[in-house]
């Protein structure tokens, strides 16, 4: 117990800096994803195999090798920016394939029945995507983003190791102090849990909230 | 045209196609001059150069990438055996009809898939002062075998409920009922998910560069951050990224192959 209240501001600087990592990099993720998910549905060839590139390159790219990428080699090209800038975008881009795989899927559950039939009441295609395809594609999105996102919280632990604040890297600081290292992961690990915990509460609460009966 | 039939679009008519073919070269042009300027860049900084590449043809540094993927190898063999078999364990004990297994069970699955795996990994490693090796196959068991314990679960419920009456009907154990009628058919649902998860696996050996063990990213490291070869930090990218996604990819290709089999022959059987 008191590793915890002696270091509590350690805990919570750490804490802030995994809250806020996961917060940009689903910001990015959730856009990104959203758009490479356009391009993989749009009736423009160039730009489906653009969308399959990116989804197949990054699903298949370990997040590691990712980070190390991005944190290490952009640098060379001129590109500096602070880590957690860097840590976001690996992030983001990473989590953005499976993102896009998830809309992408959701998109495709809405029968094409729904989407003639609107067309035929005269609706343009802006009418269409929002009032007949979203709203039904959307239903059945929200679980999958919503473990998409908790993985992504999961794996916003590899950015400590990239010398961004966060809290699996406070472990590092109060090993330095002598701490116990088993009661300093016990408290990093129910950070962990409460943040995992607090978004798939979140995602229940939005599938209930637009739930239909059917 | 469009690869299969979706609510948004109509089939396109001559004028649509055509704007579709604009649309599609305007992408084409964006796209190649995003390309051509990553060459350029590469290029300006130098990343061509001879000197970068040398490192490469010494055996010595082959020697190390190899090792360095032997390693990778040998942690997922490792983690991927352990994990099937700790997966089994746990899937079992949470089917159990003894309800204080069912519950332990529940509650080492439900925390190990809820804890991020490098958390795990750490632990091992600084806490228990177990080397590189076994915590990164010890943690990625730890994550992989609790996700594949569901799997299993949920390939075992995908069974008819009456496959299991009929076997319990016919007199046989609840042992018999599983390795008889449930599990073989429970096998083929559950096959892709699983393979998903190896490739999952494969991907995480990679997080043992974080507590040092020597695996390919590793060595990919030491070569990178080496003055004498003027830090080749591009070219290690370009020679290492493309074998573990083609590892990745070929993992990931076997299971869509076997979902799209086992699809196949059960509408024929």
């Amino acid at each position: 117990m008191n590793v915890l209240f002696d270091n509590w501001d350690i805990y919570w600087e750490g804490f802030i800096g995994t809250i806020e990592l996961t917060a940009v990099a689903a910001a990015l993720a959730l856009v990104a994803g959203v758009l490479v998910a356009a391009c993989r549905v749009s009736p423009v060839a160039p730009l489906r195999v653009f969308g399959a590139l990116w989804v197949t390159i990054l699903r298949n790219t370990p997040l590691t090798l990712l980070f190390f990428a991005v944190v290490l080699g952009l640098p060379r090209f001129g590109i500096v920016l602070p880590f957690f800038a860097f840590a976001a975008l690996a992030l983001g881009c990473y989590t953005s394939a499976f993102i896009c795989e998830a809309v992408r899927s959701g998109v495709n559950t809405v029968p094409a029945g729904q989407g003639e039939a609107a067309r035929s009441l005269g609706m343009t295609f802006g009418q269409t995507l929002q009032l007949i395809v979203m709203p039904q594609a959307f239903r059945s999105v929200v679980p999958p983003i919503g473990s998409t996102l908790i993985a992504l919280a999961k794996n916003s632990a590899i950015a400590g190791s990239f010398s961004v604040v966060e809290l699996l890297g406070t472990y590092r600081t109060l090993n330095e102090m002598g701490y116990s290292i088993v009661w300093t992961f016990v408290w990093i690990a129910a950070g962990y849990l409460v943040v995992t915990l607090s978004i798939s509460a979140a995602f229940r609460l939005i599938e209930r909230r637009w739930e239909v009966a059917r | 045209m469009t690869a299969q039939a979706v609510a948004l679009y109509d089939e396109p008519g001559p004028k649509a196609l055509a704007r579709h073919r604009l649309y599609g070269a305007l992408a084409l042009l964006v796209l190649a001059g995003v390309v051509a300027w990553l060459v350029y860049k590469l290029f300006d900084t130098g990343q061509f150069t001879a000197e970068k590449w040398n490192a490469f043809t010494y055996k010595g540094i082959q020697e190390l990438l190899l090792r360095g993927l032997g390693n990778t190898l040998r942690a997922f063999a490792w983690a991927a055996v352990l994990s099937l078999a700790f997966g089994a364990v746990f899937a079992a004990g949470r089917l159990s009809d003894h309800r204080v297994v069912r519950w332990l069970s529940t509650l080492v699955v439900e925390f190990f898939r809820a804890m991020p795996v490098l958390v795990m990994i750490f632990f091992i490693f600084i806490a228990l002062k177990v080397e590189p090796r076994w915590a990164l196959v010890a943690g990625l068991t730890l994550y992989n075998g609790s996700v594949l314990a569901e799997v299993f679960r949920a390939g075992v419920h995908s069974v008819p409920r009456g496959q299991g009456e009929a076997a319990y009907a016919l007199g046989m154990r609840k042992t018999q009922v599983m390795t008889y009628v449930l599990i073989p058919q429970g096998v083929r649902a559950m096959l892709p998910a699983v393979i998903s998860q190896l490739v999952v696996a494969l991907k995480d050996t990679s997080l043992g560069f974080l507590i040092s063990y020597e695996e390919f990213l590793y060595a990919g490291r030491q070569i990178a951050t080496n003055l004498d070869y003027s830090l080749p930090f591009i070219p290690v990218v370009m020679v290492i990224a493309p074998v573990y996604i083609g590892m990745c990819m070929a993992l990931s290709g076997l299971a869509k192959w076997v979902e799209q089999r086992g699809r196949r022959s059960s509408r024929t059987g």
